[in-house]
């Protein structure tokens, strides 16, 4: 019995060390989100940042929320954002021109900013007093079904409506990009489906041999 | 013995037991993806009547053997413009996800290293990832060939895996699980029972999708070698292009066994009389890989808007209805068939 209750300090013990490992390498990739100085890099920063996230909410046992960022955001929106960037040829130079300019009005509302959102969760509703530990989940439980059931239940309407104003979003980025050029060259795979061999060849029938001219007296008296 | 090792390493053994696990699926792995290199050049030199290689041992069997020591021996150049840090990190980014994958496969009843719930969810999510190891290798190595190949590569990973990802929701949808373990189960009592039956387009088009999504011929633009010479890897020398290669082989043993445990009953035996057991699974990996093989052999290059037509056009919309028929079906006296 006595190691089982040490196992368990010792798994208490590696769990904070996880959440803090991952915490400080989740700072440490936001900030060099905004400071690093080639866009790429900032964009894989930004990759390694929603992976630390992702490991964060595993360790809620948010298993379902965890992935689903992996899949979505890193597996899908940052391949295309990377595709976007590495074609861009940014110069961050001119683009931090104006900073000594911008600096005396945006340090205080930086400073401002960041007060704020120490008073509000350094409050004590925000205290790990206020908000117990949620208990642990017994095995058998399923964070994705639990999710489904609420969203299908519970929250079908918003659900729903969410859905509708993504599908008209869709609609329009699309619509509004799309222009039809008359010069654009493009095959359409139908017709080729459809083409027959006599679109495309005519066979003409014709002797194999030809029949020679005559052998005249001139040729006749070379030989 | 187990439990004197566990009594003498003590909370360390968890550890170490786990470790053990993980070699024991790697090493073989590994063999696994060496000899399917041998085995695609003599696949695929017989089906061009050629002998393929047979000079290095008996029957050219230790072929695998002899270019890994010469890639081992090769410099590994790195182009001088290039960025130094994303050119290397580039092959191991291609490597491990093909190998994390692997965590939640399950061999057997019991032989699965992590038997976690959201197991479907996961090996998506590591698929999804797979495609960074291109994308920055092609923009490290600061060369047009190459980054041709990654933003190719780029935009089909992303138009194929949303179709495959339609086709795996067919899949939970009849397994009514996320656990790649009850998924199997969900399919026991004979080869008429397994999903490639009931789901049978999604089945196909997961297959082709996971041929696009390894970038094996016929989808294989990233590569190109005719066209961009060889695409994102064209920098790359010795050992640093060789685990490119093994990425490549390791993500077609991925998906031949993802598609043998989702549509073939993974470790099930076909017919009744027959026992069930990892040699199943070993032999439907090994025949969807000699079909990955035989396509190789057979089809020319898709071209490039071929390719995201047949994704966007053609795969998306079926996996679309497919799934709302099969959930339609499961409203009426017929749904049995669909579970």
């Amino acid at each position: 019995m006595e190691s089982q209750a040490d196992i368990h300090t010792v798994m208490m013990i590696f769990q904070d060390f996880v959440f803090y490992g991952l915490a400080a390498i989740l700072l440490f990739a936001g900030v060099r989100v905004i400071t690093a100085r080639n866009p790429v890099h900032a964009a894989l920063f930004l990759v390694l940042a929603f992976f630390t996230a992702a490991g964060i909410w595993l360790l809620l046992e948010a298993e379902f929320l965890a992935i689903a960022l992996v899949l979505v955001y890193v597996g899908a929106v940052m391949v295309l954002f990377l595709f976007v960037v590495m074609m861009l040829d940014i110069n961050l130079d001119k683009l931090r021109e104006g900073f000594w300019k911008a600096l005396p009005v945006a340090l205080p509302i930086g400073i401002l900013m960041a007060a704020e959102m120490v008073m509000i969760l350094g409050s004590k509703h925000f205290s790990s007093e206020m908000i117990t530990a949620p208990a642990p989940r017994p095995a058998g439980y399923s964070n994705t079904a639990e999710l489904g059931r609420q969203l299908y239940t519970d929250y079908l309407l918003p659900f729903e409506l969410a859905s509708v104003v993504l599908l008209v979003a869709i609609v329009a980025a699309i619509a509004l990009t799309l222009r039809e050029r008359k010069d654009s060259k493009f095959i359409d795979p139908a017709e080729q489906v459809r083409v027959k061999r006599a679109d495309r060849v005519r066979i003409i029938s014709m002797p194999a041999e030809k029949e020679l001219p005559p052998v005249t007296e001139a040729v006749a008296e070379k030989k | 013995m187990m439990e004197t090792l566990q009594n003498l390493l003590g909370p360390a053994w968890p550890v170490v037991w786990t470790l053990v696990k993980i070699i024991a699926i790697v090493l073989p792995l590994m063999g696994g993806v060496a000899y399917l290199t041998l085995a695609e050049r003599k696949v695929i030199g017989f089906m061009q009547v050629r002998i393929g290689p047979n000079r290095v041992g008996y029957y050219g069997l230790l072929q695998p053997l002899a270019d890994g020591i010469k890639l081992l021996m090769k410099e590994i150049i790195i182009p001088s413009a290039a960025n130094r840090t994303l050119f290397l990190l580039g092959p191991v980014l291609a490597i491990a996800p093909a190998l994390a994958a692997w965590a939640v496969v399950p061999f057997d009843l019991t032989l699965v290293l992590a038997d976690i719930d959201a197991g479907l969810l996961y090996i998506l999510a590591m698929t999804s990832v797979a495609v960074y190891g291109v994308i920055i290798a092609g923009w490290a190595s600061n060369s047009k060939y190459a980054f041709l190949g990654s933003l190719r590569s780029a935009a089909q990973i992303v138009s194929y895996e949303i179709a495959m990802g339609f086709a795996l929701v067919g899949v939970l949808m009849s397994a009514n699980s996320l656990n790649l373990g009850k998924i199997v189960l969900a399919q026991s009592g004979g080869i008429l029972q397994w999903y490639w039956l009931p789901l049978f387009p999604l089945f196909i088009v997961y297959f082709i999708s996971a041929v696009a999504e390894t970038n094996r011929a016929p989808f294989d633009v990233a590569e190109g070698e005719s066209e961009i010479v060889a695409g994102f890897h064209v920098e790359y020398s010795g050992m640093a292009f060789a685990v490119f290669f093994l990425a490549e082989y390791a993500n077609m043993f991925l998906v031949a066994a993802l598609a043998a445990l989702m549509f073939l009953g993974g470790w099930l035996s076909p017919v009744a009389f027959l026992p069930d057991g990892i040699w199943w699974l070993i032999i439907k990996v090994f025949a969807l890989l000699f079909i990955f093989l035989w396509f190789r052999a057979t089809f020319p290059r898709y071209r490039y808007d071929q390719i995201m037509r047949l994704g966007w056009k053609v795969f998306i919309p079926v996996t679309l209805v497919w799934i709302l028929f099969v959930g339609g079906m499961m409203q009426t006296r017929w749904a049995y068939l669909f579970h």
